[in-house]
């Protein structure tokens, strides 16, 4: 250590040098890195930044995804680096890993990022891209959702390395992410392999201190290498594919077993855990004086560890947030250990939630405070549509008819809740379409209304309308066109005329789109304006045709503008009938005995007035067009 | 200071929570520790409940502030004080805007908001620091400088150095903000 550099800077100048560093894109000496480490800027990031400023670190030229919680702020992040990086929102997940497999294979440095149900979209070409290979590295990023905090399912993206035999990475915190980001590029191209980088949303979207380092590009130039053996997977080039796969699945493996993402950290030998992920995180806390082994790149499988650790400890437990996917490998290997027994498979884990499992593992009762009776029944805060929402309109118009409606996922899945109530089923994007046909080809005896978003449709509704015109259905189809991917945050969409570069370009219309599926019957209408919404309706269902309805009024979260005036409900016209409260507006509240607009709240759409039947709700006058605070 | 400092932040989307949380957490930074932080995304802007946790110390590895653990809770709201009243150790400091955010559940009957929600936290939190944020920020002339009124208070729960906090005002709200900003964190470390 030299005169001068004091031991916190030393400190990082090891753990600077010890970070994982991708093969073939930096080799850098000592006093290099002694120099860079007195310029190193340490930032607070989340690990969604992390990862993109790995990815700008790693010479990404290009990236690509389609938003969903909790991974959308990697691209959003990743675009400030334009014009270096090329982002895009593709219309949806299969669409955007095609964009970066190609290239990919042109030879370029690209990443896709989406949530860990985007994967299942866009599964088929990750299956036949690990068999083709890559020449530019490619890390496709996925964020699962242990414990559901946004999302409909919480499978396990592991799962989908070992199934498309890729390589994983599992960053535990964002220092890590930015790191593991620049390994997995690394790997990709020494490998030819697409690689997975899966996050989680406790690792996406908490804060840490990251080390930043130096953006580097490769050499090599962007241009097909003419190579159809190679890129194009009919059965005679396929079959050939299939062998080097597993050829390249053995230098894998061995590249896990030296890689410095996954570590021993000796202490007391009585135990020895292994993780993975922020449950490593979790672990640190609960047993800090255990052994452990902690993953991080995690498939193939670094065995040699496995088997150094196990054997080195009297008792070896696996703690893993979802799947038991370290425990069934271990126990393959024919090494006795402990673990979905001790920790619970579903949910997110957290040190609340090990500390038990510890107490249970020591052959303890866990300690689970009582609430106590001054904490209980506190009244719930779910989330609900906003004041002003134009989709509200239409729940409140649905209410009106007796029919299924097939719903999907977006702001609008908050209407399944009471009051408003008037969604039946949601499985997964697009649905809403298709299941509508579903229904009444089953000869459900209800008319059926399907429901999705602007952004959804352009996701995967088209296919589903192309299937009712096809096929002769007669459902009714709503686009609920709040001119925004709201629900993830306000992304654009190829409806919106905005690129995610923040350039102008065509706006595809919704409308043209359906006419050119097929479907005749085709209406746009505001949401705020009752009656048209309701007799519109009542048109389409009664047409026995298939129709579509585009309901048109941007989210007023997005534009911060009220949609009008500003309502009032007279106490003294006011029946006291609170049908206006079924509308579930955040600010329409109770005082006392009659219901009473809170004016700061208010979103000015107006809906009250036209349902009232005492005449009691109306508009204030002047605000229109105000800031809203909501 | 070799042992971990977590704090829990609570309160309603849009009250400024996660703004709290960044400043809280730029002023451990400032002061030379390891921080790590985790907030709750999503839904929260549609009018949920939103929880910022915030730990810092020579080395932090969870993100995630355990049950009776947290030195300080502080809440922009009283009844999601009293929602995240476990995170709390037990000597540890309670600091809470006297305000009501009444939810959708409340005002469309399904709920009941308490009535005696003072009385509860006094139960709940030993250690109750109970002020009306909103109201000193509007001396100043923003109510939206009641986060920073919050912080003030918490401050005195916490070992932090007043120019840490001053550091971390100073790069987290727009320039013409920031006086504003160190005088409601000022006032809010009059409340004791
Ligand atoms: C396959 C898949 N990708 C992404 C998501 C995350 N996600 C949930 S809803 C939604 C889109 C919502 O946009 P839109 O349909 O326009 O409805 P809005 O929220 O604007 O009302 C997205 C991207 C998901 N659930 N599934
Ligand atoms: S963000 Fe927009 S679309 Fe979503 S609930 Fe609020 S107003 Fe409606």
């Amino acid at each position: 250590m030299s005169r001068g550099v004091r031991a916190v800077e030393w400190l990082v100048l090891v753990e600077y040098v010890r970070s994982p560093r991708p093969e073939g894109i930096y080799v850098r000496s000592i006093p290099q890195l002694a120099t860079e480490m007195r310029t190193v800027k340490r930032e607070m990031m989340s690990g969604n930044e992390a990862l993109a400023r790995g990815a700008y670190e790693a010479g990404v030229v290009l990236g690509t995804g389609y938003p969903g919680t909790p991974s959308t702020e990697i691209l959003e992040n990743l675009v400030r680096y334009k014009p270096e990086v090329y982002c895009e929102w593709s219309p949806n997940e299969k669409v955007a890993f095609e964009v970066a497999a190609g290239a990919s294979v042109a030879g370029a440095r690209s990443i896709v990022t989406m949530k860990h149900v985007g994967l299942n979209v866009a599964a088929d070409p990750l299956m036949t891209l690990s068999y083709l290979g890559v020449v530019g590295g490619f890390v496709a990023c996925v964020a699962d959702d242990p414990g559901m905090h946004s999302s409909q399912n919480e499978q396990d993206t592991r799962r989908y390395a070992s199934f498309a035999k890729v390589p994983i990475f599992e960053p535990s915190d964002s220092q890590e992410a930015k790191d593991f980001m620049l390994e997995a590029m690394g790997i990709s191209e020494k490998f030819s392999t697409p690689v997975i980088l899966r996050s989680t949303t406790r690792v996406s979207h908490s804060r840490s201190l990251v080390n930043l380092g130096e953006r580097s590009l490769p050499e090599r130039m962007i241009g097909l290498v003419k190579d159809p053996p190679r890129f194009v997977p009919i059965p005679v080039w396929g079959r050939p594919m299939r062998q080097r796969l597993d050829e390249r699945l053995k230098g894998l493996k061995e590249a896990s077993e030296r890689s410095k993402a996954n570590r021993i950290e000796w202490r007391d030998r009585s135990l020895g855990i292994i993780t993975a992920s922020i449950a490593y995180q979790y672990v640190r806390d609960a047993w800090p004086e255990a052994s452990v082994l902690k993953l991080g790149f995690s498939n193939p499988f670094p065995d040699s560890m496995v088997v150094e650790l196990t054997s080195g400890v009297d008792k070896v437990l696996v703690v893993e947030e979802l799947d038991d996917i370290i425990e069934e490998h271990v126990k393959s290997l024919g090494i006795q250990c402990q673990g979905r027994s001790i920790v619970p498979g579903i949910g997110e884990l957290s040190v609340d939630i090990l500390l038990d499992s510890r107490a249970k593992y020591e052959g303890m009762e866990p300690v689970t405070p009582s609430v106590p009776e001054y904490c209980q029944g506190l009244p719930p805060r779910p989330p609900v549509l906003c004041p002003g929402c134009p989709h509200r309109g239409i729940f409140c118009a649905l209410g009106k008819h007796d029919v299924v409606v097939t719903g999907d996922i977006g702001c609008y899945s908050l209407g399944a809740f009471k009051p408003l109530d008037r969604m039946d089923t949601i499985l997964c994007m697009g649905a809403g379409i298709s299941m509508a046909q579903g229904f009444q080809k089953a000869g459900e005896p209800k008319k059926v209304v399907g429901i999705v978003g602007d952004s959804t449709f352009f996701h995967s509704g088209i296919t589903g309308l192309i299937d009712i015109a096809y096929n002769k259905g007669s459902s009714t189809i709503i686009v609920l066109d709040n001119r925004t991917t709201a629900m993830t945050g306000h992304q654009d969409h190829p409806g919106t005329g905005v690129t995610l570069m923040g350039e102008k370009t065509r706006a595809l219309s919704i409308e043209d789109i359906g006419r050119a599926c097929g479907i005749e019957m085709v209406f746009t209408i505001s949401p705020y304006d009752l009656s048209t919404v309701k007799e519109t309706l009542s048109q389409c269902l009664e047409s026995g045709e298939p129709s579509l309805i585009v309901s048109r009024a941007p989210c007023p979260l997005k534009e911060r503008r009220r949609v009008g005036e500003i309502r009032e409900i007279s106490h003294e016209k006011c029946k006291g009938c609170e049908l206006c409260l079924k509308l579930a507006c955040p600010a329409i509240e109770m005082d006392k005995d009659k219901p009473k607009i809170n004016k700061i709240l208010c979103g000015g759409c107006g809906l009250c007035e036209q349902i009232c039947p005492a005449g009691a709700a109306s508009a204030v006058g002047k605000t229109k067009g105000d800031k809203a605070d909501a | 200071m070799r042992e971990t400092q977590s704090v829990v932040l609570a309160g309603v989307g849009g009250q400024g929570i996660l703004l709290a949380s960044e400043i809280l957490a730029k002023a451990a930074m400032a002061a030379g520790y390891d921080v790590k932080t985790n907030e709750v995304h999503g839904m929260a802007q549609r009018g949920g409940s939103v929880v910022a946790q915030v730990r810092f110390g020579a080395e932090v590895h969870s993100p995630l502030v355990a049950r009776g653990t947290a030195r300080v809770l502080g809440s922009l709201e009283q009844v999601e004080a009293l929602r995240f009243w476990e995170y709390l150790a037990q000597n540890g400091l309670a600091v809470v805007n006297a305000q009501a955010v009444v939810p959708v559940t409340v005002s469309s009957g399904s709920a009941k908001y308490p009535e005696d929600v003072e009385a509860r936290l006094r139960r709940a939190f030993s250690r109750l620091v109970y002020m009306n944020a909103a109201e000193e920020a509007l001396k100043l002339g923003d109510i939206r400088a009641a986060n920073t009124v919050l912080l003030g208070a918490i401050s005195k729960g916490l070992d932090l150095p007043i120019d840490a906090w001053q550091e971390a005002i100073a790069s987290s709200v727009k320039a013409k903000l920031v006086d504003l900003n160190i005088r409601a964190f000022e006032l809010g470390m009059k409340f004791h």
